[in-house]
């Protein structure tokens, strides 16, 4: 359990908080997505997860024990930070190097880190890029090897940074598909990020913070639908909720904002309309 | 890329999109003569910009004519002030500095970023340091503008600005405009033609719902959500006219339904 209690924080040398009484329950095995406008807080939050930063005020906790009484190494045993520019992470040589290179300093068997490597690189379709350096991928690609060299130790909570950027269609869905599985094998997944769309599709608990504050936490269909959370958090409603919107139908449920639940929705409606139409 | 062969008239508005490592990349890099003058590799075949044959030209020479902006605004500002980076280039290049204030105002005006020219970039919001981005690479006068996927680290709300913003230049000065992007939802209204790249071919070329079919989605294109939703829809049987690219035309040919 990821536990946030009256968090707030401050860069050093700067006069103002970045986050201001943050407080946040994150159950293991649950799916949350953190958004919010840029400069709202979200990777200072996830930031502390495994104690990269320590709070000015509050405290973090991690399976009941303060961030503060770890250190980052230890934590990340647990905790897997996946950060936003694959760059800042990636420096091996191959591709499999980079996958290994933790677990050979964790002290894993040389047997047990070929079988976890080749699993999570089937698991990324990163497989045909073994022997290539890191660094000839494309972003998208190289985003993907940054997120398998965390996967590859197994941490219980798993926070990816914008993991959606520079990723195509199929991509993403590889990636949601991944989040499903990782959620039924008990972990808890934290995402940060911009990507309405996807969000739509997964349909994550959100958290929405906003000037450094949390200003709404609830389901995904609720808080993509509310038009004044949105506008605060300048966000956007996903095309599908805005289209259903602007629909003239009366008793429209208010929470539609996917494709499936479009379909489900209009089909009924659209064989009344061509069987009886009213002139 | 293997054989690839495409022009792209003055004052378009082109989506450049493709699964990832399809080669949209490797195609923006030969623009400008990144490649093949500073990566290595196998060149074959003629790529003209403005008459101009970039084999032949150096990349500062290009950059007259051709401006790119990236993902990241981070990785494109470095003064202390907007105003100084958005003079950085047109200083490199020489120009007099009474033309060189000119073009600076003028395209923080058309960013409307006058207020913001005596802000560190760092002090910017996400958007504000993309439009400074913009700013700089417009300042230089370029026929065409490439942007790699220029909104992907922004919010929601200011990526659309900056997609009005980018297609506003397109409009008013006919700045030939090429886009990579894989979230066609809210860039699609804007371009006049979609050039899609599967394993470093050209595979689909054409207006947005032409190339939005069964064909871009096989290849793994995120269509937006309201072209994949008249799909359903035409699946079930319902004989809808349409192929939307945006919600407007979705909600216009539904609303017409529910109106009868």
């Amino acid at each position: 359990m990821i536990s946030v209690n009256n968090v707030s924080y401050r860069y050093t040398g700067t006069s103002s908080d970045v986050l201001t009484n943050v407080n946040l329950q994150i159950q293991n095995g649950e799916f949350v997505a953190i958004m919010g406008e840029n400069g709202a807080g979200k990777t200072t939050l996830v930031k502390m997860f495994n104690g990269l930063l320590k709070p000015r005020e509050g405290t973090v906790c991690i399976d009941g024990v303060n961030t503060t009484e770890k250190s980052v190494a230890q934590l990340s045993r647990d905790v897997g930070l996946i950060f936003q520019n694959p760059d800042h992470q990636l420096f091996a040589e191959t591709v499999s190097e980079e996958l290994s290179f933790s677990l050979r300093n964790f002290g894993f068997d040389e047997e047990v880190i070929k079988r976890r490597v080749t699993n999570i690189s089937n698991a990324l379709d990163l497989e045909k890029y073994r022997d290539s350096s890191p660094f000839i991928l494309s972003g998208g690609e190289r985003k993907r090897v940054a997120l398998a060299a965390i996967l590859v130790w197994d941490p219980k909570h798993i926070i990816m940074d914008e993991p959606t950027i520079g990723q195509d269609y199929l991509q993403k869905d590889r990636l949601r598909n991944f989040i499903v599985q990782l959620i039924s094998q008990g972990k808890t997944v934290v995402i940060v990020t911009h990507d309405v769309e996807f969000v739509a599709e997964c349909k994550p608990r959100i958290v929405l913070l906003s000037k450094g504050t949390i200003i709404a936490d609830d389901s995904a269909s609720k808080i993509l639908t509310s038009d004044e959370t949105l506008a605060r958090a300048s966000l956007v409603r996903p095309q599908i909720a805005e289209l259903i919107h602007q629909l003239p139908i009366s008793g429209k449920p208010p929470d539609i904002i996917d494709a499936y639940e479009a379909r489900d929705f209009l089909i009924p409606r659209l064989k009344m309309q061509i069987q009886t139409p009213k002139n | 890329m293997q054989n690839v062969s495409l022009s792209i008239e003055k004052g378009e508005f082109v989506i450049l999109t493709g699964p990832s490592g399809c080669g949209k990349t490797t195609f923006c890099r030969c623009l400008n003569g990144l490649i093949p003058n500073f990566y290595s590799g196998e060149f074959q075949g003629d790529l003209i910009v403005d008459e101009v044959n970039v084999s032949d030209k150096s990349t500062a020479e290009l950059s007259k004519h051709i401006g790119f902006v990236f993902q990241n605004p981070e990785n494109q500002l470095f003064s202390l002030s907007v105003e100084r980076d958005v003079a950085f280039g047109l200083e490199n290049l020489g120009v007099p500095k009474e033309e060189a204030v000119a073009r600076v105002r003028w395209a923080m005006k058309s960013t409307g970023i006058e207020n913001l020219r005596n802000k560190a970039p760092y002090e910017l919001s996400g958007g504000q340091q993309q439009r400074a981005a913009i700013a700089g690479v417009l300042a230089m006068k370029p026929n065409i503008i490439v942007l790699d996927e220029p909104t992907s680290f922004l919010d929601p709300k200011s990526a659309e600005d900056i997609v009005g913003v980018i297609a506003q230049l397109n409009r008013e000065y006919r700045l030939t405009t090429i886009l990579v992007e894989h979230r066609l939802d809210i860039v699609s209204r804007y371009a006049n033609r979609v050039i899609v790249m599967d394993g470093g071919k050209v595979v689909l070329d054409g207006s947005p719902s032409e190339v939005y079919g069964d064909k871009a989605r096989l290849i793994g294109i995120g269509l937006p959500k309201v072209t994949t939703l008249f799909h359903m829809l035409r699946r079930e049987g319902f004989p809808l006219v349409t192929n939307p690219i945006t919600v407007e035309q979705a909600s216009a040919e539904l609303r017409k339904v529910f109106q009868q």
